[in-house]
C-alpha cells in the first residue's frame, strides 16, 4: 500500500501553496520598494499608531483565551462525565454554529447587544442595570469569546475524555478527594489539550480584524485591522509584510509551546 | 443531584450562548421590519425577494461550488498524502506533520496575505510573456483546497493507525493486489475518517471569510465577501432568509448522518 | 464473628435492569488471601468495585471494621486498590507514583521517602524512584501499582486481575512474589481473576461466583475436590461430568452401570450429575474394570498423557502417565472415593450459597 510518489501531489502543492507564498511575505517584509534590504519594516512595529494596535490586540486576546479557558474547561469536564460525549453529539454541537455564516452570526450580536438592542431591551423591562458594550473592547472580547470557544472546548475535551477511568479512580482510591485528584492528575494530564485550546484560540483573536470591525464599530483597531488595510486600502505591502511577520514571531512561540506539549492527543479532530 | 442540576443548566447556558445568535438571524428573516431592532410582524417576504436577488443567488453559487470542488480536492490530496506520510520513517513524518499543521495554526490574515502575494506576483510575471492572470475563482479555489488539507489529513491520519494491518496483508495472502486489497479493504476501513474530512473541509470552506477576502481579486464573490461588502448599507434580509434555509437544510442532513451509527474522528475512543 | 473484617450483606447491584449481583453476601477476615473466581461477567468486579467505593450497591451494606461503610467514598475507605491496566498517574514519576496517597494524607517528608524505599525494595525494583511509569514493562508497572497502594498500609488490597496483561512465566513469577508480600505485610488480599490456576495457587479462600451469585466457598482443595455442583466442577481444572441417578446412598447408576460411592443423603432414585475429575479415572486391562471401552484420541501434555475413551456411547477424558494408544481396548475403574455426587441445579439461577469461609 505504500507507494511513496502518493506523496508527491502533496507536497508539489504544500511547496507551492504553503511555502513559497510564507516566503513571499518574508521577503516583501525585509525589502523596500526598490527591493533593498531594510528592518524598516519590522521597524514600523514601533510607531506609535502601530504598537497600541499591537498591545491592544495582545491585551485583548489574551483575555479572550483565559475567558475561553474558564469556560470550557468545566464544560469539557462535564461532557466527559456525561453520556451525551459518546455517539458524536458533542462535535455536531459545536460544529453546528459553523454552518450558520460566520459574519451573520457574530453580526448577530449586535442585534442582541445593542443600546434598545434584545438583551438591553429585556435588563431595561427587567430594572436591570443596562449593558453599553457594543463598539467598545469589551464587545470585540465578547465576539473572540464567542467565535472561538469551540476551539477551546474540543480538544480539552477530546483530552479529558480519553483519560482512562481506573487512573481517576486510583487518585480517589489512595485517598484524593475530588478536588485534588482534578489538580493534582485530571488537569495535569489535560495539558495537551489545554496547550492546544490555548493556540487555536489565542492565534485567531489575536490576528482578526474581522470581529474587530464587526463589533467594534470600525473604530477600534486591531493589529490585523493595520495589516489589512495596509494590503486592501492599498498603503504598503511591505509594511504590511513586515507588520506579519513580527505577528508571526508571536504565532511561531505559541506553535512550539504546542508542539511541545502536542503528542498528537490534542488536536481538535 | 443538586451537583447534576447544576452541571446541566452551566451546559445549558453555554448551548444557548452558542445558539443565542442563530435563533436571533432565524427570527430576523421572518420579520416585515427592514429594520433588525423592530419587529414588524412575522412576513415570508425576504424569502421570496431571496430568489429574485441574483447577486446572493450567485455568491451562494460560488460558495456551494468552491465548498464542494475544495472539499473534493483536499480530499483526494489529504487521504492519499495521509497514507504516504503514516508509512514514513518517524523523522521524516513530524516534519511532514508539521507541515501539514501549518495552513491550521497560521493566522487565517497571513495565509491570506502570503496567497495575495503569490497571486499578484505570479500574475505579473504572467505578464511579461502576455498571459493574462488574475485572482478570481480558481484563487479562491486554491486557497481553500490549501486550508482544508490539514483538516482531511488529521481525520484520515487516526483511522489509519487504528488500521489493522494484517487485515491488508490478509487481502494480500488471499491473492489480492495491492491496488485490489487498497480499495477493498484498507479504504472501507479508512472511509469514516476520509467522509468526517471532506465534510469538515466542507464546513471550514463554506465558513471562511478572511481568505477569500484577499484571493478573490475583483470578481468570484462568496456570500461571505458578500456580506462583508453590505456591511455599511446594511444586510440585507434575504441574506438572513438565506441562512436559515441554509443552516436547517445542514442540520436535517446532519441529523440524518448521525442517526445512523457512525463514528466522528473526533468520538474516537481509545480501544 | 469477632474476626470479620469486612461484611457484605445482601447486596444487589444492577445495570441496565440486569441483576449483577443479586442478594449477596460474604464476609472477608483478616490477614487471609481471598480470591474472587468467575467467569467474566460473573459479578467478580462488580463486587470489588463495591468494595473500593467505586460502586454504590442498590441494595445491601458493605461493613468495614463493624462501621457502614456503604456510601463512604473511596478516598475516605481504609482500602486500596490495584487496577487491571495499572492506572499509574504517566504524568509523575515512579516515586511521586508511590508517594501520592501519603502526600495526600500529609504525611513528612522523610516518612514518605523512607515508606518509597521501602516499598521499591519490596516490589523487588529499588532504584527506579526517577523513572517514568511509561519506559517500565508491563511486570514492573504492575509491581509499582502494588507499591503505590500498599504504602498508604490498607487493612485491605483490592487486586482487580493484576496480572491478567503479563506473559506466563511472569505471571507464574508475580504469583508467587505476591503471596510472599501478602505475608510480609500480613494483610488481607481481595483478588479478582477469572484464572482458576491463579485462584489455586495464591488463595487461601476461594469465591466461586456465576451469574451474580456465589457458587462456592472453600479452600483451594475443597473447590477442587468437592465441588458443589456441576459448574464449579466444569469451572476448575478438567471434568467428566456426567447425568446419573442416585440409586440409594452410596450407590449411582450411571449408563446403566452401577458404581459404588461415598456420597449420603441424595435420596431413592434421584437424578444427579457425577463429577469425575479425568486424573481419577484408571484405565486397565478389557474386563477388568467397571465398564469397557476403546481410547479414541491421545495427546502428550508433558506431565501426563491426555486420553478419550469411549465407554457407554459417551467420551471419558482421562489423564494418566501410563500411555494407551488409540484403538486399543481398554476397561474403566473408578475409586468410590473420587466420585462426586451432586445435585442438579433446580433452574437457571442457582441459589446464592452462604458458608462458612
Amino acid at each position: 500500500m505504500y507507494r511513496k510518489s502518493l506523496s508527491y501531489p502533496y507536497l508539489m502543492w504544500a511547496a507551492a501553496f504553503i511555502l513559497i507564498p510564507l516566503l513571499f511575505i518574508v521577503y516583501y517584509g525585509l525589502t523596500d520598494r526598490s527591493g533593498a534590504f531594510t528592518l524598516a519594516n519590522l521597524a514600523a512595529i514601533a510607531t506609535a499608531e502601530h504598537s497600541k494596535a499591537l498591545f491592544l490586540s495582545l491585551g485583548l486576546s489574551l483575555l479572550s483565551t483565559a475567558i475561553c479557558l474558564l469556560l470550557a474547561y468545566p464544560l469539557a469536564l462535564i461532557l466527559s462525565g456525561s453520556k451525551l460525549g459518546k455517539s458524536g453529539f458533542i462535535i455536531f454541537l459545536f460544529i453546528l454554529p459553523m454552518w450558520m455564516n460566520f459574519l451573520l452570526r457574530t453580526l448577530a450580536w449586535v442585534v442582541l447587544l445593542d443600546t434598545n438592542g434584545v438583551l438591553d431591551t429585556l435588563l431595561k423591562s427587567l430594572g436591570l442595570p443596562r449593558i453599553k458594550i457594543i463598539n467598545t473592547p469589551a464587545a470585540i472580547v465578547f465576539g473572540m469569546v464567542y467565535d472561538f470557544l469551540p476551539f477551546m472546548i474540543l480538544p480539552i475535551y477530546n483530552v479529558i475524555s480519553r483519560i482512562d477511568v481506573n487512573v481517576i479512580n486510583a487518585a480517589r482510591d489512595l485517598g484524593a478527594n475530588s478536588f485534588q485528584t482534578l489538580y493534582k492528575v485530571v488537569f495535569p494530564l489535560s495539558l495537551p489539550g489545554v496547550i492546544s485550546g490555548i493556540t487555536m484560540v489565542f492565534v485567531p483573536s489575536l490576528t482578526t480584524f474581522v470581529i474587530s470591525t464587526l463589533l467594534g464599530g470600525g473604530k477600534i483597531l486591531l493589529i490585523g485591522n493595520v495589516i489589512e488595510q495596509e494590503f486592501m486600502k492599498g498603503t504598503s505591502w511591505h509594511v504590511g509584510s513586515g507588520l506579519s511577520l513580527v505577528l508571526m514571531l508571536f504565532i511561531i512561540v505559541s506553535m512550539i509551546l504546542s508542539s511541545k506539549y502536542d503528542n498528537g492527543e490534542g488536536n481538535v479532530l | 443531584m443538586i451537583k447534576k442540576c447544576v452541571q446541566r443548566t452551566y451546559l445549558f447556558l453555554i448551548v444557548l450562548f452558542l445558539y443565542a445568535p442563530i435563533v436571533t438571524l432565524m427570527v430576523l428573516s421572518f420579520n416585515n421590519s427592514r429594520t433588525s431592532v423592530k419587529w414588524g410582524g412575522f412576513s415570508l417576504k425576504w424569502y421570496r425577494e431571496l430568489f429574485d436577488n441574483k447577486t446572493i443567488l450567485a455568491a451562494l453559487g460560488n460558495t456551494l461550488l468552491i465548498a464542494v470542488l475544495s472539499a473534493f480536492f483536499a480530499t483526494l490530496l489529504g487521504t492519499s498524502a495521509a497514507i504516504a506520510i503514516h508509512h514514513m520513517k518517524k523523522r521524516r513524518q513530524s516534519i511532514c506533520m508539521s507541515i501539514v499543521n501549518i495552513p491550521m495554526l497560521n493566522a487565517e490574515i497571513v495565509t491570506g496575505i502570503a496567497f495575495m502575494l503569490l497571486f499578484i506576483t505570479v500574475g505579473n510575471l504572467l505578464s511579461i510573456v502576455g498571459i493574462h492572470f488574475e485572482m478570481g475563482f480558481g484563487t479562491v479555489l486554491i486557497g481553500h483546497i490549501t486550508f482544508n488539507l490539514p483538516y482531511v489529513v488529521l481525520s484520515v491520519m487516526p483511522k489509519l493507525k487504528q488500521l489493522n494491518l494484517s487485515m491488508y496483508e490478509a487481502a494480500l495472502d488471499l491473492g489480492a493486489g495491492e491496488r485490489q486489497a487498497f480499495f477493498r479493504i484498507v479504504l472501507p476501513d479508512i472511509m469514516p475518517g476520509v467522509l468526517s474530512g471532506f465534510l469538515l473541509s466542507f464546513t471550514m470552506s463554506l465558513d471562511d471569510f478572511v481568505i477569500t477576502h484577499f484571493v478573490k481579486g475583483l470578481g468570484a464573490d462568496t456570500l461571505s465577501t458578500l456580506i462583508y461588502s453590505e456591511l455599511r448599507k446594511g444586510i440585507k434580509p434575504e441574506m438572513y432568509a438565506l441562512s436559515t434555509i441554509l443552516f436547517l437544510a445542514v442540520f436535517l442532513v446532519l441529523v440524518f448522518v448521525n442517526l445512523r451509527p457512525r463514528e466522528l474522528p473526533a468520538g474516537d475512543k481509545r480501544h | 464473628m469477632s474476626n470479620r473484617l469486612i461484611d457484605l450483606q445482601h447486596i444487589t447491584k444492577i445495570y441496565d435492569g440486569h441483576k449483577v449481583l443479586d442478594d449477596m453476601n460474604l464476609y472477608f477476615n483478616e490477614n487471609k488471601f481471598l480470591t474472587l473466581l468467575g467467569p467474566s461477567g460473573c459479578g467478580k468486579t462488580t463486587t470489588l468495585r463495591i468494595l473500593g467505593g467505586f460502586e454504590t450497591p442498590d441494595e445491601g451494606q458493605v461493613i468495614f471494621n463493624g462501621e457502614d461503610i456503604t456510601s463512604l467514598p473511596p478516598n475516605k475507605r481504609q482500602l486500596n486498590t490495584v487496577f487491571q491496566k495499572y492506572a499509574l498517574f504517566t504524568h509523575m514519576n515512579i516515586a511521586e507514583n508511590i508517594a501520592f496517597g501519603l502526600k495526600i494524607s500529609g504525611k513528612s517528608k522523610a516518612y514518605i521517602d523512607d515508606k518509597i524505599k521501602y516499598a521499591l525494595k519490596l516490589v523487588n525494583l529499588d532504584g527506579y524512584e526517577k523513572r517514568m511509569p511509561e519506559s517500565l514493562s508491563g511486570g514492573q508497572q504492575q509491581r509499582i501499582a502494588i507499591a503505590r497502594a500498599i504504602v498508604n498500609e490498607p487493612k485491605v488490597l483490592l487486586l482487580d486481575e493484576p496480572l491478567g496483561a503479563l506473559d506466563l512465566k511472569l505471571r507464574q513469577e508475580m504469583q508467587y512474589e505476591l503471596i510472599r508480600m501478602k505475608n510480609e505485610l500480613g494483610i488481607t488480599f481481595i483478588y479478582v481473576t477469572h484464572d482458576q490456576e491463579e485462584a489455586l495457587t495464591m488463595s487461601d479462600t476461594i469465591v466461586v461466583m456465576n451469574q451474580g451469585y456465589i457458587q462456592q466457598i472453600g479452600t483451594p482443595e475443597d473447590i477442587y475436590n468437592e465441588p458443589t455442583n456441576a459448574f464449579v466442577a466444569d469451572f476448575i481444572g478438567d471434568s467428566n461430568i456426567f447425568p446419573g441417578t442416585m440409586l440409594e446412598d452410596k450407590v449411582v447408576e450411571l449408563f446403566g452401570v452401577v458404581f459404588p460411592c461415598v456420597d449420603t443423603g441424595f435420596g431413592r432414585n434421584r437424578p444427579v450429575d457425577v463429577v469425575i475429575r479425568p486424573e481419577d479415572v484408571e484405565l486397565g486391562a478389557p474386563g477388568k474394570g467397571a465398564v469397557d471401552g476403546v481410547v479414541s484420541h491421545l495427546i502428550f501434555k508433558g506431565v501426563h498423557y491426555e486420553m478419550e475413551v469411549t465407554a457407554c456411547g459417551r467420551e471419558w477424558l482421562v489423564q494418566s502417565t501410563k500411555m494407551h494408544p488409540v484403538g486399543e481396548p481398554v476397561s474403566i475403574h473408578v475409586d468410590p472415593f473420587n466420585i462426586q455426587i451432586m445435585n442438579k441445579p433446580e433452574s437457571e439461577d442457582e441459589e446464592a450459597v452462604v458458608l462458612d469461609v
